[in-house]
């Protein structure tokens, strides 16, 4: 309402305040600027071309090749690094979609209730009859190993957690006194779902999406395990540890274990976010 | 018997050490009653908490000592101290639904009670759980055993609250708002038996409670507590008549009686004129109806109520919880359709334009409403500033400076400091609170204002300031005022008129003199009686307060 | 309680739509499976006409609605189809590594309720302390490991630098004879037989999937358990039961856990559609001939029945717990059926 750089300047204040508050938020934070870093420059911080061979083949870790070469000679520290860009946009991608999705049918159907709730509640419950992972599985068999598909169908089986936190949310605030007093003054009932009851149910998404985000990292790395989705030559953290996986058998650990401790770190971090995320949209945390 | 000497509890929070109680002494007869009386905040439920050492985690006995037949609580171990809860002192809590097991059979709860302090065997234990739950004076003892607490009413559930606190014949009762939660009706019998029990088995009881009035009838000693400290102590009857310290004056002022003018409530409270009522009806309400589709079979919420409100006017809606009060307001405030008859503002329907297309009726900024739940009725994520400009955005054409400007008048209009306006609700008072409620049902001047139970949740002081507030503005403005209540009290205080309302019917209407001083319908006695108002009736010897 | 069987009849007629939304999806994804069927049945030396024929034998070359309605027809006379890569009956295929499947991921649910459910019991009777932060760490880096990943990590540690563990290759090393089969369990098949080598051979094969699957399935169970026990513990009826001298013991098991376990009751649905998916990855790795794996090489050999009869199995399955937790749900919760909550 009043000057306008002032709220932006309190929610960075704010922001600030909770990463203070508790050091693991802080530490999550931290690993997020990490991981996008790699995100944004990872090609230029690769010290050898992803996809060419470098050198000897299946080098031990040494100071040349950090994590060490892989069976075409190829070094895992550039792909390791190149492959946070791909597994990320994966992730973000998937949930932003879901988030939008779950968002809408979720305040619709807590909001009005009736037959749309019918309709909604029931087609989240058989996507939700099906094993996540194994309804991933069938989308993108069917659609075709592309990277988009691995994203529509990661978004697929996310939308329903979405819709369901939404709809629980608005539907307890339904009848609230506040949303009352903003049918009283004025706002129609679209306004008073988007400007006022919506944005209370923040906190709880938050804590979702960040499980989400790790959900989608790992749920694409098991699909291009099993040969769904990302093909090699490109670099993923799933496929590198496939393809490593047959190596630890005759002692080359390296090529499996950095890309999954990669891996390992980037869902750890999206875990970690949840409840700092939380505690920056909501309001009750600021004094 | 309990002899509590400079007792200092303190709280650790996120911003540091919490001092709740601080220099508490307290002595307690064998047999006495002892009133603890106090606003949220005076430290009252932490002294009892602290008795039994059940302090919420993070709370502290810091000092002194709490002496119960020799024995030093305060330094008494676990074991030792886990033997006296229960067996010597037992307590009692408010929202008694909440306060069993929700999944435990409630005969079973009264069990385990009996077996830790082995009171009872395996093979007698059952006999002696409905023999307790039949000294609360449950019916039909042998069948409730087997109930649920959900499947019992709020006072049936305090009652085996109760069974369970007294199933070993403990020589200390500690009571905290044991009414809260309850409606008025039930309240008093709660309140009778424990005074009944008490009586009958010698045993000393602490009554912790926000309500003096309850407190002077019930105890024999009363001790008033202000920010954890001990205020003013003394027998009921000196205590409320020549009170000594100011904030016992303030309390006692603050406390509605029969008698009192609204501005007695306050120390520098003014007569109010009085209103201007108009002959011209401003709102008509015909027959109205409201039936609700429940699991089992249609709920009739409404069964055909019809009243009137002049111009200028007050009328409260009087009735306990389920009497429809609240069901009324939301479809005269326009959120809610009706099932049958309707609702005439003016000459004219409203009830015919939708509820959920009334945002766009001219008529719309005429009837606000200020919400019974401060907090609940204020969004979280909005300002104070926000919420008072939130109707003016939405339906004038004022321009944002203009808004601006129309807030800093309201807020001074309810008493709200300006630099309060940029804070978040939960940065705010009850108080405050409700002055910004307040202040947003202002914003669009209407001509009706519905007050759902504005004061419920607030301290009496607090309510004592709010109620004059609203006297204040119905002065100035010219302000048509729908009271809706449960507290005869209160809507004495404030109405011309009242209508009682019970099951979805009107019991008795009237102007609220006549109401209160000789009722007609049994029911408006019971409610009078348990709101202790019995003295204003004129068939009934007035009780000493 | 005429209303509890209400209820319950109630949610088995929920599962109906949910069972039908089932079967269309599985249905529109495998038509839509790249590759031609026909032609990879007809054979490598197959002509024109003959994978013409083998289309009509298979009712390809009707329509949509009519191979639907096909499919369905099948589906109630219990006929899965025919696997292009096994040549069996799907039905066959699938009943027969089911039980593999079934041990595995109940072993693991088993194996992760036991620890999860003390760890957060006990990171909830001591929430802020190392302890509690531990746990949280603990359980975070737990579903922080992809399945196939920790696999890999335990083979190459227990298997390969201990040696302690056995070929992860399949259920039973081929020294030992497979158990008769009465449950298709191999631990309880040969506990049956009184055959204890045979048992612990099984069992040894069974530890590192079992862990690896266990591990990614702690963090929701804990958390879970750690939430809905701060809740009951911060509960009035805590405060009354103490109030009343009960035992800590009492306090903690009878009135704070016991509530706290029917949110937890409600997350295990949850936790099985993790475990089953992660069983998939489990299986690839560990060799396991469960289906999983079999949809793994179906999926690459574009074996659309199989497929189809896996993905539908899965879902049925799924649907079939979930029916149980509910129904398990309203036996321990006295509040299910009054009011109809």
């Amino acid at each position: 309402m009043s000057d306008t750089s002032a709220p932006t300047n309190r929610f960075l204040a704010h922001t600030l305040f909770v990463m203070r508050q508790n050091p693991v938020t802080m530490l999550a934070f931290g690993l997020l600027g990490f991981l996008i870093l790699c995100a944004v420059f990872g090609p230029a911080l690769a010290p050898y071309d992803p996809l060419a061979s470098e050198g000897a083949i299946l080098q031990p870790p040494s100071a040349a090749h950090w994590f060490g070469t892989d069976q075409l000679g190829r070094d895992v520290f550039s792909r390791v690094i190149v492959a946070t860009r791909l597994d990320l946009v994966i992730s973000v991608g998937a949930v932003a979609l879901s988030f939008v999705a779950g968002s809408i049918l979720g305040s619709i159907a807590g909001y009005w209730g009736g037959w749309y709730d019918a309709v909604v509640s029931r087609g989240l419950d058989i996507i939700m009859a099906f094993p996540l992972f194994v309804l991933a599985m069938g989308i993108v068999a069917a659609l075709g190993n592309t990277v988009e598909n691995v994203i529509y169908a990661t978004a697929v089986i996310n939308t329903p957690f979405y819709a369901r936190v939404v709809r629980a949310e608005v539907n307890i605030r339904r009848e609230a006194g506040f949303v009352q007093a903003a049918k009283l003054a004025g706002n129609s009932d679209l306004r008073v779902l988007a400007l006022h009851i919506f944005p209370n149910a923040l906190p709880p998404m938050m804590v979702q999406v960040s499980l989400n985000l790790g959900w989608a990292v790992l749920n694409a790395a098991g699909l291009s395990f099993i040969g769904l989705g990302v093909r090699p030559p490109t670099p993923e953290w799933g496929i590198m540890v496939a393809e490593g996986a047959g190596f630890i058998i005759s002692g080359e650990w390296w090529l499996a274990l950095f890309p999954g401790l990669w891996l390992m770190l980037a869902v750890f971090t999206f875990n970690l976010l949840g409840d700092g995320l939380r505690d920056i949209v909501d309001p009750k945390q600021r004094r | 018997m309990l002899e509590i000497r400079d007792l200092h509890v303190t709280f650790e929070t996120r911003n540091g050490a919490v001092d709740a109680v601080r220099g508490v002494d307290l002595d307690l007869a064998k047999g006495e009653t002892l009133g603890l009386v106090g606003e949220s905040g005076s430290g009252k439920s932490v002294t009892a908490f602290s008795i039994l050492r059940i302090l919420d985690s993070g709370g502290q006995i810091a000092s002194g000592t709490l002496t119960y037949d020799g024995i030093d609580l305060s330094q008494a171990n676990e074991a030792a101290l886990n033997d006296l809860r229960g067996r010597e002192i037992s307590m009692i809590f408010q929202n008694p639904r909440a306060a069993l097991n929700p999944i435990r059979k409630i005969g079973h709860q009264i069990e385990d009670v009996l077996r830790r302090h082995a009171r009872a065997t395996r093979y007698d234990a059952r006999q002696k759980a409905i023999a307790a739950l039949q000294e609360v004076k449950i019916h039909d003892a042998e069948a409730r055993y087997h109930a649920y607490p959900f499947e019992l009413s709020g006072g049936m559930c305090q009652r085996v609250v109760i069974a369970i606190a007294l199933a070993c014949q403990p020589r200390l009762l500690i009571a905290d708002e044991p009414t809260t939660g309850l409606d008025v009706t039930t309240q008093k019998s709660v309140m009778d038996l424990v005074r009944q029990l008490s009586i009958a088995r010698k045993m000393s009881v602490i009554l912790i409670t926000h309500d003096l009035g309850l407190a002077g009838e019930y105890c024999d000693q009363l001790v008033v507590m202000k920010d954890g400290q001990l205020v003013e102590q003394g027998a009921p009857a000196t205590l409320t008549q020549t009170p000594q310290h100011s904030y016992t004056r303030r309390l006692v002022a603050a406390t509605p009686l029969p008698g009192k003018a609204i501005h007695d409530l306050i120390e520098d409270g003014t007569p109010h004129d009085t209103p201007q009522i108009s002959q011209e009806t401003g709102l008509s309400v015909r027959n109205l109806e409201m039936t609700f589709a429940g699991k089992n079979g249609p709920v009739h919420a409404l069964k055909g109520i019809s009243f009137d409100l002049k111009w200028g006017g007050a009328l409260g809606l009087v009735g306990e919880s389920g009497s429809g009060k609240s069901t009324a307001s939301s479809i005269i405030a326009r959120l809610l359709d009706p099932t049958g008859g309707e609702v005439l503002f003016d000459g004219a329907s409203i009830t015919a334009t939708p509820a959920r297309a009334f945002v766009k009726d001219p008529r719309r900024s005429a009837i606000q409403m200020v919400f019974q739940d401060a907090t609940d009725s204020l969004n979280p994520r909005h300002s104070a500033r926000q919420a008072i400009a939130e109707p003016l955005k939405r339906l004038t054409k004022l321009g944002r400076s203009d808004r601006m400007a129309r807030v800093f008048e309201l807020a001074e209009k309810v008493g709200l400091p300006a630099p309060l306006l940029d804070r978040l609700p939960h940065q705010l008072s009850g108080g405050q609170k409700a002055r910004v409620g307040i202040a947003r049902a202002l914003a669009l001047e209407p001509k009706l204002l519905i007050l759902d139970e504005p004061t419920a949740a607030l301290d009496v002081s607090i309510q004592a300031r709010v109620l004059n507030l609203l006297a204040d503005l119905r002065e100035s403005m010219g302000l048509t005022y729908l009271f809706v209540s449960h507290d005869l009290a209160v809507v004495k205080l404030l109405c011309d008129e009242v209508v009682v309302l019970r099951q979805g019917q009107i019991e008795e209407a009237g102007p609220a003199e006549d109401v209160l001083r000789s009722p007609k319908a049994d029911y408006t006695k019971a409610l009078l009686r348990g709101a202790r108002w019995a003295s204003l009736m004129d068939d009934v010897t007035p009780v000493t307060f | 309680m005429a209303s509890r069987a209400r209820i319950v009849g109630g949610r088995l007629l929920q599962a109906i739509p949910v069972v039908i939304g089932v079967v269309i999806i599985t249905f529109v994804l495998t038509r839509a499976l790249p590759g031609d069927p026909a032609a990879y049945f007809a054979g490598d030396a197959a002509d024109e006409a003959s994978i013409q024929q083998v289309r009509e034998a298979l009712g390809l070359d009707k329509s949509m609605p009519e191979q639907f309605l096909r499919y369905v027809g099948d589906l109630l006379r219990g006929d899965l189809g025919t696997s292009l890569s096994t040549g069996q009956s799907v039905l066959d295929d699938l009943a027969r590594r089911l039980p593999a499947s079934l041990e595995l991921t109940l072993t693991a649910l088993i194996l992760s309720c036991i620890v999860a459910i003390p760890l957060g019991v006990m990171a909830a009777t001591a929430p802020g302390s190392w302890k509690d932060h531990l746990c949280r760490v603990f359980v975070t880096a737990g579903v922080s490991l992809p399945t196939f990943f920790t696999g890999i990590l335990l083979i190459y540690i227990f298997y390969f630098v201990l040696e302690l563990a056995p070929a992860p290759l399949g259920r039973l090393d081929f020294i030992f004879i497979e158990p008769d089969p009465v449950t298709g369990f191999y631990l309880i098949d040969s506990a049956m037989a009184r055959d204890w080598e045979t048992f612990w051979g099984a069992a040894k094969q069974l530890v590192l999937p079992a862990c690896t699957m266990a591990l990614f399935t702690l963090a929701p169970i804990a958390r879970m358990t750690r939430a809905a026990m701060l809740a009951a513990l911060s509960s009035d009826y805590i405060r009354t039961a103490r109030a009343a001298g009960l035992a800590r013991r009492t306090v903690l098991m009878r009135y704070a856990f016991r509530n706290a376990m029917l949110p937890v009751v409600t997350t295990l649905g949850m936790v099985f559609s993790f475990a089953l998916g992660a069983n998939v990855l489990v299986e690839k790795v560990f060799a396991w001939p469960g289906i999983g794996s079999y949809a793994v090489d179906a999926l690459v050999a574009s074996d659309y029945a199989a497929v189809q009869g896996f993905v539908l199995t899965m879902a049925l399955l799924f649907v079939a717990l979930n029916l149980l937790i509910d129904l398990a749900y309203a036996a321990i919760d006295p509040r299910i059926g009054f009011d109809g909550a």
